[in-house]
């Protein structure tokens, strides 16, 4: 890809909560990046940290409260209603908790079908031929299009939700968290389906996951982010090989790896405690309160994405030092 | 080797749907060492949480039935045949559970330290004083911060990993022989999950307890398990300890799970070892193996007969027809064939 065409640009995105007479939870705070076209962006981080946020932003099921989301250089937060519908058919989701986010009320093949008949793509029996397509690209057999969600598996109804965005073949799609509910044998069939999928009809994919391993599997660049904040920001394999910022070492470390040997030698780099509220943050790096490395300039400034390595960027103080002190760190 | 404290016999657990009777859990048999870490992986649907509510008897009776021939020794005591008071008394106190979900496993109107002592009021004659203050132990003991305050909260106001910690707490209250985890971290993200393996570990070699692991990160498997038996539609296909699973394994299926998970070092994008296909229904399951349908070294006898145990060394047994000295093994990688027993 030498030519790289930029499908979604994210500028300064920001999303605020009003949770309580002057409580703000910040939950995205100033979060830029491009996802180009046929690419697939990984962002991953901890629970609390804006990451499925970011994601329905992006995807204009929030308001964003301050910054841009471009798609194709339109601000998706000002369209009208027909640009909208539009704008939905050229971009979908898969959501994580594949039991909330399916009607229990509806039959499989209703819920796939949905879209379809909003986008009136098909109807009749064409209609029910490609619902009975998509059960079976998403490992599903065709009896299932008449059963209820409640009677499916949880690895299943996730499967009909990712046969649901798929029905009207979007451009884009987020993947919230699409395979953290499934098992692994099953995820491989997932993940190994997005990207068929994706060489096949040239797909764009933001795909938003704390299973690191999956997401470096899957991602052409990849996003870490911590509390509202991008941390670092860098290619996929650049970013495992060489992560930069303090808490994606951390992040790093703490993956267990399915080999026994490898789990005893690994040298651990524990994180104590957890995220801190994202309600009303105070200034200054937001890692500061788990992070080893902090100064007093931590407290006081938010360090900016910067990028210290070519295409490799990195938001943190001390990045830069702790990089020339342990280079093979 | 240590001292026996759980042997499961025969363990058949079948429910009634109404499709007909799901065969969940198809005859398996284990044993549990005092102090050893038990992992159970497998699919989802596979009966690996089935088997573990069935030991603590916290099936549904109106729809469950289990094989009356199936024991569950613990000290020698069948459980399956234990009234519900005699349960009471074993659950929690003897035998304790961590669940997946701790946001719906924790009572949403009660506050944590009164969750906990409750755990302790129901197993020991002592005062309710006395309880809160070992529940507020405990609580200290799962590092939470502000124990004393947290103390007050309700569930809501925890977060995942700290409503995990609580539950932790409440399942170790009591100081239980048997800790069974069914998922404990599959809600949690990877730092907490790294904290929360952690503490269980240091709990467990404190208390010289055995933990019964469900799950189906073999991550984490790798990191805790002594040893791993792996479960497919009901029975238990292979079983050895973490080493042998891992690096010597001999059943198809194993081999599937751990080939389909991506590894950290692996190039990108590449197509990860996938199994085609779904478990079997478990409403008629296959006569012969049931992975046959799905098993790239498949024979014709896998469909026919369900296949003897082959024992490999004095902890890994496999159930796999490959294995029969009649058996075509050319096609097999090599490291998969090993020398009986």
């Amino acid at each position: 890809m030498d030519k790289k065409e930029v499908l979604i640009e994210v500028k300064d995105l920001k999303k605020y909560f009003q949770v309580g007479r002057n409580q703000t939870l910040k939950a995205v705070d100033g979060v830029n990046f491009k996802i180009y076209k046929g690419e697939t962006l990984g962002i991953v981080g901890e629970s609390g940290c804006g990451k499925t946020t970011c994601g329905k932003t992006v995807m204009g099921l929030y308001q964003a409260t301050g910054g841009e989301v471009l798609f194709d250089g339109v601000d998706i937060n000002k369209l009208n209603k027909k640009e909208k519908k539009e704008f939905t058919k050229r971009a979908q989701i898969i959501f994580q908790d594949p039991y909330s986010s399916l009607n229990p009320r509806m039959t499989v093949g209703d819920i796939i079908g949905e879209g379809i008949d909003i986008h009136k793509l098909y109807t009749g029996k064409e209609r029910q031929e490609k619902i009975y397509e998509l059960l079976e690209l998403v490992g599903l057999n065709r009896e299932h299009a008449l059963r209820f969600p409640h009677e499916f598996s949880g690895g299943q109804r996730q499967r009909i939700g990712i046969a649901r965005a798929l029905a009207i073949e979007p451009e884009f799609i987020v993947c919230d968290e699409p395979i953290s509910a499934l098992d692994v044998s099953i995820q491989a069939q997932v993940v190994n389906l997005l990207i068929e999928l994706q060489q096949k009809k040239n797909l764009t994919y933001l795909f938003i996951a704390h299973d690191l391993s999956m997401v470096k599997h899957i991602s052409d660049r990849v996003g870490v982010m911590y509390l509202g904040n991008m941390v670092e920001f860098a290619e996929s394999d650049e970013l495992y090989q060489n992560p930069l910022h303090p808490y994606t070492k951390a992040l790093m470390a703490a993956i267990p790896i399915p080999d026994p040997d490898t789990e005893e030698q690994k040298k651990r780099i524990r994180l104590e405690g957890e995220i801190p509220s994202p309600v009303n943050p105070k200034p200054g790096c937001r890692f500061v309160t788990r992070c080893r490395y902090a100064t007093e300039k931590c407290h006081q400034e938010t360090p900016k994405l910067e990028e210290l390595v070519p295409e490799h960027f990195v938001a943190c103080h001390r990045a830069k030092e702790l990089m020339e002190d342990h280079p093979q760190e | 080797m240590k001292e026996k404290i759980l042997e499961v016999k025969n363990l058949e657990v079948s429910f009634k749907t109404y499709a007909g009777i799901s065969h969940a859990v198809r005859g398996i048999d284990f044993n549990l060492h005092k102090g050893e870490t038990l992992a159970i992986v497998g699919e989802s649907g596979c009966g690996k949480t089935v088997s573990s509510k069935a030991i603590m008897r916290l099936l549904p009776e109106s729809n469950t039935l289990i094989n009356e021939n199936s024991e569950v020794l613990f000290h020698g005591e069948d459980l399956l045949k234990k009234s519900e008071n005699e349960m009471v008394s074993i659950r929690g106190s003897k035998i304790s559970m961590i669940f997946q979900d701790p946001m719906t496993s924790l009572n949403p109107t009660m506050k944590i330290g009164d969750q906990i002592a409750e755990s302790i009021l129901i197993h020991r004659q002592i005062s309710k004083e006395e309880a809160y203050k070992e529940a507020l132990e405990m609580l200290q003991l799962v590092k939470i911060p502000n124990a004393e305050k947290r103390m007050k909260q309700y569930p809501f106001e925890f977060s995942g990993g700290m409503r995990q910690r609580a539950m932790i707490a409440i399942a170790l209250a009591c100081k239980p022989e048997i800790l069974i985890a069914d998922e404990p971290t599959t809600a949690l993200d990877v730092t907490i999950q790294a904290q929360i393996m952690e503490l269980i570990g240091e709990l467990q070699k404190e208390l010289d307890m055995a933990m019964i692991l469900v799950t189906h990160d073999l991550g984490v498997v790798a990191s805790v398990a002594d040893k791993i038996q792996v479960m497919y539609a009901g029975k238990i296909v292979e079983r050895g300890d973490v080493r042998e699973i891992f690096y010597q394994s001999t059943h198809p299926y194993t081999r599937a799970l751990l080939d389909s998970v991506p590894k950290i070092h692996s190039t990108n994008k590449e197509t990860l070892y996938s199994l085609k296909g779904t478990p079997p229904d478990l409403i008629n399951p296959p006569v012969g193996c049931s992975f046959a349908p799905r098993c790239e070294y498949g024979m014709n006898i896998c469909r026919k007969k369900y296949p003897e145990l082959t024992k490999f060394s004095d902890t890994q047994e496999c159930n796999c027809w490959l294995h029969d000295p009649r058996a075509d093994v050319r096609n097999l990688p090599e490291n998969m064939i090993r020398r009986r027993q």
